[in-house]
């Protein structure tokens, strides 16, 4: 099969690569450009461990086709600390225990970003809203919630 | 952040410090299965049987062999040649080796749908796939069976040609599907019944559900022309992994090396293996790495899940409440081939109370249906729904408080079990009075439709083998190799039990889980066993260090090791009070003048250790519009003997409680007349989302466990038992109706609105 050239952005990147026309970006993300941090854990979007950011919007990136983010912006997991250190979200997940087997915890911080940065300062139920599709076996949620709230309050003050 | 050490008892048991794994985690670095990338490899996929009973008459692999991208397909006649006689230990008692080897890859029969069939070995995944289609497997279908009840009937269809009944440790020469019949007695429980003033009986069911871990199953194998093979894998215990992939390949134990990626959940679902002696066989016939992934679908029709259970119960009590005899029957289904947890159900039913006159009753039954794994206190929750239920219904009759009854009849140190065991010091009182003092208990809850419910529940834990070493640098931090696969920070709480004793920060103690070339042998990661026999091989393994290091300073001060001492964080001479060293001072010392220090714990802690309590506090609401139940307010209490990070306590109790509502509203398996799952997807099979939920409050109790060191008890799988008789108490509380089968869906809280207001007509349902 013929092979697609895209050229697009990666947490912040220029990066271009040939893929299938079928390929899914999670597949690209894991399979041709190695980050893996994105994980796949039903590939059908109802899980949301795949969870990544596209131009600003929150998509499940396994129901995403790698053509489609030509000349677009992607942020992942791999993109939310900076060499000065993590992003407050990774840092009060890590504080309040927020994560136990942490697989679906790449999704969480991308999704729970997505939310941040549309809606700065959100109730316990906008969270639970935004959040419900990324699903957590392991903690009941409640420490998930617990950390997004904290990182809103400290992003809120240092804004 | 708290900080819960007694009062100075402790310096680091009790603190809440980020976990060693965290960091690695949060951004995206952390290795888990799918990960797993080798120079040269192959991407695999199984085929899996599309009916759910069914005699293979052939397999023809020629088609799909020779798809371009392929390179190897394997079915069972790849793997040993095995008799039906043959028998193995694999740490379960013994087990017919067939079962196993057809488990991994059917030969004669599928027995359910998702069955594997045949595994294939291509260039990339997606050839992988279109090669799937490519095989062509005759079947002859045969009738199916996916309900305990109907297999337990004499006209049912059998599933194996040779299983008989095994009758309380008998073999009978019964052909059934009833793989095993067990029975304990206390007491002389007709005469028990004979004096009750209260005797109720019911009948109770709940569906087969999946543990439900996000990241579906793996295994990545290289098989090298020397006969050495490695397996990448997540699984709850590598060196359980390397046990069964050796007898399941026929192959030298020592010539298996099973590497433990980092885990995405597991909860009992990743003990057994599946995909590992394919990827195996795979990279034997290529010469390359190759690396399977299952599909979710392929996760809920092929592996786990709980079993689907039927229960009759019934108890009697006299006046006061006091349970006076017990009678329960139950039958587990074990899927596919025999092994439910019905012999764990037989111990819990009546674990929360003092019973002096019972009998129990229990069927392991083979039906159409994945072989049934281990799931979070496997068989309790199942248990719990029944015998938690009913005594609610009794202090209704004799209008009791539901925690009266339940303190009036708890378990405690002394009370001997239906299965003969009398218990050491336990916290079932201690959970059942901080439920009842809680300001969750002591908050009215008004408004119609809604109800508060308790329930509480048990789990036997486990404590069996661990072991570790700690190696101390020339810095003084110490890197600690354990073997216990850390599902949910587990290292960290293995590590400050390890920094307690030598009275480090927890930052200077480094753990790594190790594969099984680099340490010894560990048991599974289940059982609620790592927190207690890992960390209390750490705390050994830190007492062995201790000792080592009190050399060092006995030679460098030039004294007797038993001149020194290591008191208030420091090794000091007993002689000379100016001479004293702190840790990192003497690692350094000894690492420029002594042999390298290293430390071992070892550790086989044997069976009942020591268990752990929990009880729910619950509030709900039902709409009687949609039958929809919403959890207003869950408290979740439990026994932790010694929580060593209470965050990670809070943790498994949150965790437990939520796949437990999950159980009690949601989740079931569907199957249709041909025994075909029917929602085998995360949205069709529907997990509880954060949208579902409140927070869900804890209370850590602790009853020191005085088989620890520091009083610890696993904390990993009472959680859940309770759970789905608490919300079946508060919705009778709500609506006055008792559901005796799980879940409680919504058409069912409809059809039982209705039910009660054809029978109550002039009666107001709710709102009283």
């Amino acid at each position: 099969m013929n092979k697609v050239h895209v050229q697009s952005k990666l947490n912040g990147e220029n990066i271009e690569f040939l893929c299938e026309p079928r390929q899914s970006l999670l597949e690209v993300l894991r399979e041709d450009l190695g980050f893996t941090g994105s994980k796949e854990g039903c590939n059908d979007g109802n899980c949301g461990a795949c969870s990544v950011i596209l131009n600003g919007t929150l998509v499940d990136s396994c129901l995403v086709l790698a053509v489609e983010i030509q000349g677009k912006e992607i942020t992942t997991v791999e993109g939310l600390a900076t060499p000065d250190g993590l992003h407050p979200l990774q840092q009060k997940f890590l504080e309040n225990a927020s994560l136990q087997c942490g697989i679906c915890t790449p999704g969480f911080l991308v999704a729970a970003k997505a939310l941040l940065d549309h809606n700065p300062n959100p109730t316990e139920h906008e969270i639970r809203h935004w959040l419900a599709g990324n699903l957590c076996r392991c903690t009941g949620y409640d420490k998930i919630i617990r950390a997004v709230q904290e990182a809103s309050a400290v992003m809120s003050k240092s804004a | 952040m708290s900080d819960n050490s007694e009062n100075g008892k402790y310096k680091v048991i009790g603190t809440r410090p980020i976990r060693h794994d965290g960091a690695e985690k949060v951004i995206g670095k952390a290795i888990y299965g799918a990960d797993v990338r080798m120079s040269g490899m192959l991407y695999g996929q199984v085929i899996r049987s599309p009916h759910a009973h069914a005699r293979i008459k052939s397999i023809d692999t020629s088609k799909a062999e020779a798809l371009e991208g392929v390179r190897a397909v394997v079915t069972s006649k790849d793997l040993p040649k095995t008799n039906e006689d043959d028998m193995i230990d694999l740490g379960e008692g013994m087990t017919r080796l067939k079962y196993i080897r057809d488990n991994i890859l059917a030969s004669d029969k599928v027995l359910y749908r998702g069955h594997a069939v045949a595994g294939v070995a291509a260039i990339n995944q997606q050839t992988a796939e279109e090669a799937l289609s490519l095989i062509e497997v005759e079947y002859e279908v045969l009738p199916a069976v996916v309900n305990v009840i109907d297999a337990m009937k004499d006209d049912a269809p059998l599933l194996h040609d040779t299983l008989t009944t095994d009758e309380m440790g008998e073999q009978t020469d019964k052909k059934s599907n009833i793989a095993a019949h067990l029975q304990h007695k206390l007491g002389d429980p007709e005469k028990g019944f004979k004096e009750a003033d209260i005797v109720i009986e019911h009948e109770f069911h709940t569906a087969t559900v999946h543990q439900g871990y996000i990241e579906p199953h793996n295994g990545t194998a290289i098989w090298n022309p020397d006969g050495q093979l490695t397996i990448w894998t997540s699984t709850q215990g590598a060196f359980v992994v390397q046990k069964q992939v050796a007898a399941v390949l026929d192959h030298p134990i020592s010539k298996v090396k099973v590497v433990p990626t980092e885990i995405g959940g597991g909860f009992g679902g990743k003990i057994p293996i599946y995909l590992e002696p394919v990827a195996a066989l795979l990279s034997r016939k290529t010469g390359h790495p190759v690396k399977l992934l299952m599909t979710r679908a392929g996760v809920f029709e092929g592996t786990g899940p709980t079993p689907g259970s039927y229960v009759r119960l019934k108890l009697g009590a006299d006046k006061s409440g006091k349970l006076v005899a017990g009678d329960c029957y139950l039958a587990f289904e074990a899927g596919g081939y025999p092994g439910s947890p019905m012999f764990c159900g037989c111990m819990c039913i009546f674990a929360c109370y003092e019973v002096p006159n019972a009998i129990v009753n229990g069927y392991d039954v083979v039906v159409n249906k994945p072989k049934s794994a281990p799931y979070r206190a496997p068989g309790s929750t199942q248990v719990a729904f029944a015998i938690e239920t009913m005594l609610d219904e009794i202090a209704e009759k004799l209008g009791m408080d539901s925690f009266d009854i339940r303190l009036l009849n708890a378990a405690k140190e002394g009370t001997r079990r239906v299965d003969d065991l009398v218990y050491p010091r336990i916290g079932c009182v201690e959970t059942m009075e901080a439920g009842k003092a809680s300001d969750h208990y002591n908050t009215p809850l008004e408004g119609p439709y809604r109800g508060r419910g308790v329930a509480t529940g048990y789990w036997f834990n486990i404590g069996f083998k661990s072991c570790v070493t700690a190696s101390v640098n020339e810095d003084g931090t110490v890197n600690l190799m354990e073997g216990s696969t850390d599902i949910g920070g587990s290292r960290t709480s293995i590590a400050m039990q390890f920094a307690e004793v030598l009275a480090l920060p927890v930052e200077d103690v480094n753990p790594r889980v190790g594969d099984t070339g680099e340490i010894g042998y560990n048991d599974v990661t289940g059982g609620s066993r790592t927190t207690y026999a890992t960390g209390y091989a750490a705390y050994n393994a830190a007492q062995d260090v201790k000792a080592q290091m009190i050399e060092i300073a006995a030679r460098h001060w030039e004294l007797s090791a038993d001149d020194v001492e290591f008191t208030d964080e420091v090794f000091k001479s007993k002689k000379d009070s100016s001479k004293k060293l702190n840790f990192k001072e003497l690692a350094k010392i000894g690492s420029a003048d002594d042999s390298p220090v290293i430390g071992k714990g070892s550790v086989n802690l044997g069976f009942h250790i020591g268990g752990s309590f929990a009880t729910n506090i619950v509030d709900v609401e039902v709409d009687p519009e949609t039958g929809k139940v919403t959890i207003l307010r869950f408290t979740a209490i439990q026994d932790a003997g010694k929580a060593i990070h209470p965050s990670y306590v809070e943790g498994q109790m949150q965790g437990g409680s939520v796949q437990g509502i999950g159980w009690a509203l949601n989740e079931e398996y569907f199957y249709n007349a041909d025994g075909k799952m029917e929602n085998s997807t995360f949205l069709d099979y529907r997990i509880p989302t954060a949208l579902d939920l409140p927070m869900i409050e804890t209370i850590i109790v602790e009853v020191p466990n005085p088989t620890h060191p520091f009083g610890v008890r696993g904390v990993g799988e009472a959680n859940i038992a309770p759970p789905p008789a608490a919300i079946t108490n508060a919705i009778y509380n709500a609506i006055g109706v008792r559901f005796r089968e799980l879940p409680m869906r919504p058409d069912r809280i409809i059809a039982a609105l209705a039910a009660k207001r054809e029978s109550e007509p002039l009666e107001a349902v709710a709102g009283s």
